[in-house]
């Protein structure tokens, strides 16, 4: 018995070392390509590439870069938002990189003061508003459209009306993402509400699950969530309810709850930025794409949606993509029951950027 | 022959100065050992730690600005470590000092006045005294561990930032994004070196090492810390008050770490974000410590972890090293610094296997 | 309104479980006179040792045992240095978080969607079907049953064997131990290795069962909480539990009361475990002497026999 509990450790400490230097090899093994004009692409990020969400998104984005254009890329990892960021932003650009792209809202104002010293060297901002030099660019995406995907699902697929939404930290992105989501869940079905927890972090699975939890206690058979980890579909999936994933395909941490997964996608922008640079064609602009550029996509359909709630999806996904869908079409109200918008108007880009209000059908009021 | 320690008679003078250098050494080994399991020229890895950067002006001023708040909390924390008075909660209090700061510079955001950056100064030491006061009000009242308190307060000081920069300090024109207006020149720090991010902070940290130290040595207030520390009965036999030494280190460590949370928002940041500090209340507990609880060891300590942070970002730029191997390098440095200060006070002897077995 | 109590409360239990561990852990290596505050970094290395070990060889024991393992070899490094070298605790504690923070994320740099169901559920017959109570304190994974155990048993071992006299003995005052001729250099080890072999359970728990996931950094902060609560217990292992579950039951009851819509920024709510756990602390501080008593005198203090 002892014996062969021994021998099964041996087993174990020989798989568990042989993975640890196949790791090793793995981390340490990233060649770095030579062609692509000898450029070199630049990342921060602001958190660890395994993060499992946004991080690491961006992470395969730059992954992409040297697979498809062989630049070299170099990336710098969970870079706190504070005095941190304009050292390291700054490091990056003297040091020979062409093209830096910084992954965060915090980087807005490090970003612009460090393009105004190197002129030469391009900047792209992710989900900010500055650009105060012509080296600059800003980009996002228009993620909200994806959950007025995820909410027609909701909306079909909800039993008990209610559906619960795990929010991280009250920014205009996030709750432009729960209105978006709310609006075309009541579009389909206009009685099911939202209920909001609010973690205060991107990233704290334990938490998450227990939010998730929070929420299936109180009634709410589907749960969408706007933080990074996968813990809430694994929370539903033991609950039995459904759960959509963020940020990439997260199918197999829920196979039966797992409805679909808004996957953030910057792999095109990220090469057509690169390209742009390598043929001297790079100008400033502000990009905020959509499911149409393909930046916004879904991970397949799980077998639990019915082929008509796959319709009504792929419609809204359509819709949206051609332009004859806007998720903010009205008429619809805000909270408190009055008009934000009335038929044949939607609210335009300058009212979404900075939205700091819940439209009717979400519980719970907005903190801040 | 098995090795073992022996008591010094006395302290070593020359192992004082000297063992930081074999925990250095020591930490090269280490550290071509690491690199070297992970592929990496252990000559690069160590160039890239603690050479590449400072190769510049920039980078030296860099240092500055990344050990600055490390020695102004780390030397204000020794004296309270060194009295007993458990603070780790500087993180909170200099979160408070730099919303009390803000504050200062917001509510003044119209006037363009030398005291503007003063009153932001005063601000920030009063944010971050207040948040010490109240483990020291609860410890002297009613007995409550400092430990727990002033770390949980650390918490609640960061949902507190968070709160106010999601709500009323936001920057009105800032489409409902965390962060507040940037601050006016008046309410910038100096820059020391121009062309750097070198800002008065950094006087300052000198000041706080050279002040500390003079309080240690030349002052009845650093005596009775010794003393209180070193044998409590004593020094309530001795008349000195232990309430009174508890609110002063509280105070003193709560009031520097304000400050330096409120240089970090109107220095190298300029504008309050809903993070200001990557743990620098955490880690100036360690640069006291591997500063020996005294303000010039805690200067050289600050530096040394400050580079160490440096490097490993110059590290992942230049190297491909995750950011997770810096992790396990600064471990090793901060295992090795630790160990080493043994040899203060003890000899490293052998004794051979034979005797050990039968003795 | 019991179809939400009883979901709930067995939430509470989850959250509550994985402090619990770290927290009783951290007691008796404070119990022993030295204080170490590298829970955070020896629960992230049981968390995905344990996470490894249970992917690879599907054994929940081997995946429990491993994380164990895992704890108890970072606090080997603690021992080494602190006891062997006389290193400072508080410094060295803080030191061995970064590094674990750190190998745990190196060790773990693979797993990023790897996926794993969780520790299964161990319904114990009959008392499972008991109405409330049944699916509240029967039906749970072998962890959670485990840390109502361990509670006890560590309970049981200070008040009444002669090893937790001897462990005490230590911590009040070493060198009175070693005068009697206690090996205290050996019995802080073995409190230290203890310490972390519950810490890296506590991180099995997050990885295998919590959320059956490896994330870096997936500890958030609990390690730090779990040093609080001892804190908290004043040393005392009974109080340990409620303080878990005082800190595990506010930070769930505040996720509700936000489902539910409570007019409140949800940054406050977040401070109320915090909050909550001082005000606790405040009024069972009064009675100085009891505190006195149960509290090891000679934490954080470096101890060589020669002295």
């Amino acid at each position: 018995m002892i014996g062969k509990k021994l021998n099964l450790l041996a087993a174990v400490t020989h798989k568990v070392s042989t993975m640890l230097v196949a790791l090793l090899i793995m981390v340490t093994g990233t060649s770095v390509h030579a062609d692509g004009h000898g450029m070199k692409v630049g990342f921060i990020y602001v958190g660890p590439t395994g993060d499992h969400g946004w991080t690491y998104r961006h992470d395969i984005g730059r992954q992409s870069l040297e697979s498809e254009l062989g630049v070299e890329t170099t990336y710098v990892e969970s870079v706190p938002e504070g005095a941190d960021a304009g050292r390291v932003i700054r490091q990056l650009a003297t040091s020979g990189h062409k093209l830096i792209f910084t992954t965060s809202f915090g980087y807005m104002n490090p970003t612009n003061n460090v393009a105004k010293e190197f002129p030469d060297v391009r900047f792209e901002h992710a989900t900010g508003y500055k650009r105060e030099s012509d080296n600059v660019s800003t980009y996002s995406a228009r993620f909200y459209e994806g959950r007025s995907v995820i909410g027609t699902i909701a909306g079909h697929m909800t039993r008990t009306g209610v559906v619960g939404y795990i929010a991280s930290f009250p920014i205009p992105e996030v709750i432009r993402g729960i209105n978006s989501f709310t609006l075309a869940m009541r579009k389909v079905n206009p009685d099911a509400v939202v209920r909001v927890v609010w973690v205060n972090t991107w990233y704290d699975p334990g938490k998450e699950g227990d939010a998730a939890k929070a929420l299936i206690d109180q009634g709410a058979d589907i749960i969408a969530q706007h933080t990074d980890s996968p813990a809430a579909l694994q929370v539903a999936e033991d609950r039995g309810v459904f759960a959509f994933g963020q940020a990439s395909d997260m199918s197999t941490f829920a196979p039966n709850a797992h409805l679909t997964s808004i996957v953030n996608n910057w792999d095109p922008y990220y090469i057509e930025r690169t390209k742009a640079v390598m043929e001297g064609t790079w100008e400033s602009v502000d990009t905020w794409n959509g499911i149409s550029e393909g930046m916004v996509s879904f991970a397949p359909y799980g077998d639990a949606v019915p082929a008509d709630v796959r319709a009504a999806a792929d419609a809204v996904k359509d819709g949206i993509a051609s332009g004859s869908i806007h998720p903010f079409d009205g008429p619809f109200n805000n909270q408190a029951g009055e008009q934000v918008i009335g038929s044949g108007e939607h609210l335009d880009d300058g009212d979404l950027l900075g939205m700091n209000y819940y439209v009717e059908g979400v519980e719970g009021d907005l903190p801040g | 022959m098995i090795p073992y320690l022996e008591k010094r008679a006395e302290h070593s003078r020359t192992m004082v100065y000297i063992s930081p250098f074999i925990a250095l050494a020591l930490t090269l080994l280490g550290g071509i050992m690491l690199f070297s399991l992970l592929g990496k020229s252990p000559a690069q890895a160590m160039y890239a730690f603690f050479v590449a950067p400072l190769t510049s002006l920039y980078g030296w001023a860099e240092l500055g600005v990344k050990a600055s708040p490390l020695v102004l909390i780390g030397v204000a924390l020794s004296i309270g470590f060194r009295a007993g008075v458990w603070n780790i909660g500087a993180e909170g209090q200099l979160t408070l000092g730099a919303i009390c700061g803000s504050c200062v510079a917001l509510w003044l955001y119209q006037v363009d006045s030398v005291f503007v950056l003063p009153l932001m100064m005063v601000g920030g030491v009063l944010g971050g005294m207040f948040w010490a006061s109240i483990p020291a009000f609860l410890k002297t009242r009613f007995n409550a561990n400092e430990i727990l308190t002033s770390l949980m307060l650390t918490y609640v000081a960061l949902l507190l930032l968070s709160l106010l920069v999601h709500g009323p300090l936001r920057d009105p024109d800032g489409f409902n994004f965390p962060e507040s207006r940037i601050f006016h020149d008046a309410a910038s720090l100096p820059i020391m070196v121009n062309g750097t991010r070198l800002h008065l902070g950094a006087v300052f940290a000198l000041i706080a090492v050279g002040g500390i130290w003079l309080l240690l040595s030349k002052s009845l207030i650093g005596f009775q810390i010794k003393v209180i520390g070193q044998a409590p009965a004593a020094g309530r036999h001795a008349g000195f008050s232990v309430n009174r030494t508890i609110w002063f280190t509280l105070l003193l460590g709560g009031g520097m770490a304000g400050l330096a949370g409120m240089f970090e928002v109107s220095g190298p940041i300029g504008q309050l974000l809903p993070i200001i500090s990557p743990g620098y209340g955490f880690t100036a507990i360690i640069v006291a410590f591997v500063g020996r609880l005294h303000p010039v060891g805690s200067l050289f300590a600050g530096l040394l972890i400050a580079l160490s942070y440096l490097g490993g970002e110059n590290a992942q730029i230049t190297l491909n090293l995750p950011i997770a191997v810096t992790g396990v390098f600064q471990g090793m440095l901060l295992f090795f610094l630790l160990a080493c200060d043994v040899l203060i006070r003890y000899r490293i002897r052998f004794k051979p296997v034979s005797r050990f077995r039968h003795g | 309104m019991v179809d939400i109590l009883i979901p709930a409360i067995i939430t509470i239990i989850t959250a509550s479980t994985p402090l619990v561990y770290a927290a009783l852990g951290e007691m008796i290596t404070e119990k022993s006179g030295v204080l170490n505050l590298g829970v955070e970094g020896m629960m992230l290395m049981g968390a995905v040792i344990g996470f490894i070990a249970v992917t690879q060889t599907s054994s929940v024991m081997l995946g429990i045992l491993a994380a164990m393992l895992a704890g108890a070899g970072m606090s080997l490094i603690f021992a080494m240095l602190v006891l062997g070298l006389q290193a400072t605790q508080v410094a060295t504690g803080l030191a061995l978080t970064i590094f674990g923070i750190g190998l745990s994320a190196l060790v773990g740099q693979g797993l990023v969607g790897v996926a794993y169901e969780g520790i299964p559920k161990l319904p114990i017959p009959l008392l499972s079907d008991i109405p409330f109570i049944g699916p509240i304190l029967f039906k749970h994974d072998i962890l959670v049953y485990g840390s109502f155990v361990i509670t006890v048993l560590v309970s049981w071992f200070l008040r009444k064997t002669r090893a937790g006299l001897i462990l005490r003995a230590v911590g009040d005052s070493h060198d009175a131990a070693h005068a009697i001729g206690y090996p205290v250099i050996k019995i802080r080890c073995l409190a230290i290795l203890f310490g972390g072999a519950m810490a890296g359970i506590a991180g099995g728990y997050l990885s295998l069962s919590y959320s059956p996931l490896w994330i870096e950094n997936m500890s958030a902060g609990r390690g730090w909480i779990a040093l609080a609560l001892v804190v908290f217990a004043t040393w005392r292992p009974g109080r340990v539990f409620f303080g878990a579950y005082l800190f595990g039951g506010i930070t769930i009851l505040q996720l509700h009361a936000q489902a539910m819509g409570a007019g409140v920024p949800s940054q406050v709510m977040s401070m109320l475990p915090y909050l909550a756990t001082i005000m606790v602390l405040v009024l069972i501080s009064r009675d100085q002497k009891k505190i006195k008593m149960n509290s090891p005198a000679c934490i954080g203090q470096p101890f060589h026999p020669s002295s």
